[in-house]
């Protein structure tokens, strides 16, 4: 279960303004300081361990960046709740080991309230006021991934087999 | 039921008589692509860390497009590593400063009908275009692939997307898919293969349709294919690959989720205002925006018949004073045919300044990127806020006659007036 303060943004998030082509060149950790860089810039310092991102439509749409995921998670977000994915970015969420929540009414959370998020049970709740919303939960063989820890710990497992 | 195409090369690669659109399957891929930015920098270490090599160094081409010339130390860093890791493990496909992936891909023949393949970089998508069931990944995704040569996969559903009859002249391709995605939107294709057909895709170069399974990305889509046909077979031939054997294709009876049809004839030039390539309108209704900078690059729109096009324009006029027009062409193979047709110093007589091949611009991390407040017409595929350089520049794409067209004018126009004028 996760548990956090929402984060809201709107549709069509795009890579190029959650990690801007500049930052590219450096190594993850430092451009996790530069998360959201393109859209609400100072967005790393605000954020506090275990918040989740609140989106619309088409979340993370763009470049097969898998900096933009990874930015989002070493920024301490736990969980994107959205109303779809772009599908890269959803197959990165699950590899880096951040869950992509997929939450059709998801624009129905505000920012800056508190969120529970089952991602098994594919429901979320909006601890405030009691609002459940329901969820898409995953696939078993994908979300042994995200459960691994994403796909790496998951290769690591095999090879060492 | 039959099945559609993405689905018999899905039930092939995944040693199945059939799969259905949401079966999750795991599929051996039969040829994958890495490039510099996402690829051995990102992973490497990690290999070496798990004591495991490339699974078949024949099925893996590498690419270093995003970074070349190394315009600083930090970029000549990542080609280094690009290099050494080719030099490591053997890998004979290799092309540093050759072109930009997705047009190698295609024009080295390396994607053919039939063919799984897996990219990692968003707009591999573009290998469609030769019949091949094609995704993009990102870098972990991809360290799956280079380590196992294997990957999971949701099937697709699949639209049907008929042209029916030639676009018009001085319409590129550029115009169509631009206004597929003004009409879809930037995620109407998602989790969708988006299959092509109609007598005027019959009719269309290979290159012209690449540009429509390119820009599939930019619709949300998960892949786009042009079945393999006669045009396919020829541009094989061409590159000494021939071979008899039918390509595979839908079943007449197979299932597609949507028909979305267009009429050639119809389809006008178009731009997608900053910062959102679905916001598209008609060139005339642009209300003629100045600009002072005119792109002709990328995968997208710097392959030979771009810069043809480009040419059309150019023959006999310049380059608007105050106006700066660059040429990044897409592939070495691009620029050199250019040269013996005469097409180069057509460009460069109207005053274009040629880049090196490679990403360039498009990603905003090349040479030739935009400052504050710039306006720039670009033949590229993205437009979001920042991609091309600053945040504060704006950026319209379009097709090469119309970016042509803006760089003599000063101000977006409508290309087709100039390519029925004789310049003076
Ligand atoms: S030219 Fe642009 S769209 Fe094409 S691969 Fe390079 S960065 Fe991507």
């Amino acid at each position: 279960m996760i548990e956090g303060m929402a984060w809201r943004f709107g549709d069509n998030v795009d890579t190029d303004v959650i990690i801007p082509g500049k930052y590219l060149i450096l190594p993850a950790a430092e451009a996790a300081q530069h998360v959201m860089a393109g859209i609400r810039p100072g967005f790393a310092d605000e954020v506090s361990d275990g918040d989740v991102i609140v989106g619309g439509k088409n979340f993370g749409t763009g470049s097969s960046r898998e900096s933009a995921p990874r930015a989002i998670k070493d920024a301490g977000i736990r969980a994107i709740v959205a109303q779809s994915f772009a599908r890269i970015f959803f197959r990165n969420c699950i590899n880096v080991g951040l869950a992509p929540v997929e939450c059709p009414r998801a624009t129905e959370i505000a920012e800056g309230q508190t969120v529970r998020v089952d991602v098994d049970g594919g429901r979320v709740e909006v601890v405030d006021t009691g609002l459940v919303l329901d969820a898409v939960p995953l696939p078993e063989e994908i979300g042994a991934i995200l459960k691994a820890g994403g796909l790496e710990p998951m290769l690591r497992e095999r090879f060492s087999a | 039921m039959g099945m559609t195409l993405t689905e018999k090369i899905i039930a092939r690669a995944a040693g199945r008589e059939s799969v259905k659109p949401d079966d999750i399957v795991t599929v051996d891929v039969d040829v994958a692509m890495i490039h510099d930015s996402g690829g051995p920098r990102r992973y490497w270490h990690t290999m070496k860390d798990m004591g495991v090599g490339v699974w078949d160094v024949d099925k893996l081409v590498v690419v270093a497009d995003h970074y070349v010339p190394a315009k600083d130390i930090a970029s000549a860093q990542i080609l280094q590593i690009t290099r050494e890791f080719v030099e490591y493990y053997g890998i004979p496909r290799f092309h540093e400063a050759q072109g930009i992936a997705h047009t190698i891909m295609v024009e080295k023949g390396y994607v053919r009908p039939g063919m799984l393949y897996v990219g990692g970089d968003s707009h591999s998508l573009t290998g469609g275009v030769m019949g091949s069931f094609t995704v993009g990944m990102g870098s972990t995704d991809m360290l799956g692939i280079v380590t196992t040569g294997r990957t999971w996969l949701r099937v697709p559903h699949t639209i049907r997307v008929v042209l029916d009859g030639p676009l018009g002249p001085g319409v590129a391709a550029k115009d169509l898919i631009l206004t597929m995605i003004g009409d879809h939107t930037m995620s109407g294709g998602l989790y969708k293969t988006l299959e092509f057909h109609g007598s005027g895709i019959a009719q269309m170069s290979i290159e012209e349709r690449s540009v429509l399974t390119n820009m599939c990305a930019e619709i949300g889509a998960k892949a786009g294919i042009v079945p393999g046909d006669d045009v396919t077979r020829a541009y094989l031939a061409e590159r000494g690959i021939v071979s008899d054997d039918p390509y595979p294709a839908s079943d007449p009876d197979a299932a597609f989720i949507d028909t979305w049809e267009y009429a050639g004839a119809a389809i006008e030039p178009v731009v997608a205002r900053p910062h959102r390539h679905d916001d598209v309108v008609p060139i005339v209704a642009a209300g003629e925006p100045a600009i002072g900078r005119a792109y002709i690059g990328a995968c997208t729109g710097a392959k030979y018949e771009d810069l043809e096009m480009a040419a059309e324009i150019l023959r006999g006029r310049t380059v608007a004073s105050g106006v700066l027009l660059q040429v990044a062409p897409a592939s070495r193979a691009a620029l050199q045919r250019a040269m013996e047709t005469g097409v180069a110093s057509v460009l460069m007589e109207a005053g274009a300044h040629i880049l090196p091949t490679g990403c360039g611009a498009c990603p905003g991390i090349g040479t030739g990127i935009l400052g504050p407040g710039e306006v720039c017409i670009s033949t590229t595929s993205r437009n979001a806020q920042g991609r091309m350089g600053s945040p504060e520049a704006e950026v319209y794409l379009a097709s090469p006659y119309a970016v042509a067209a803006a760089a003599v004018a000063g101000k977006i126009v409508d290309p087709r007036q100039m390519l029925t004028e004789v310049a003076a």
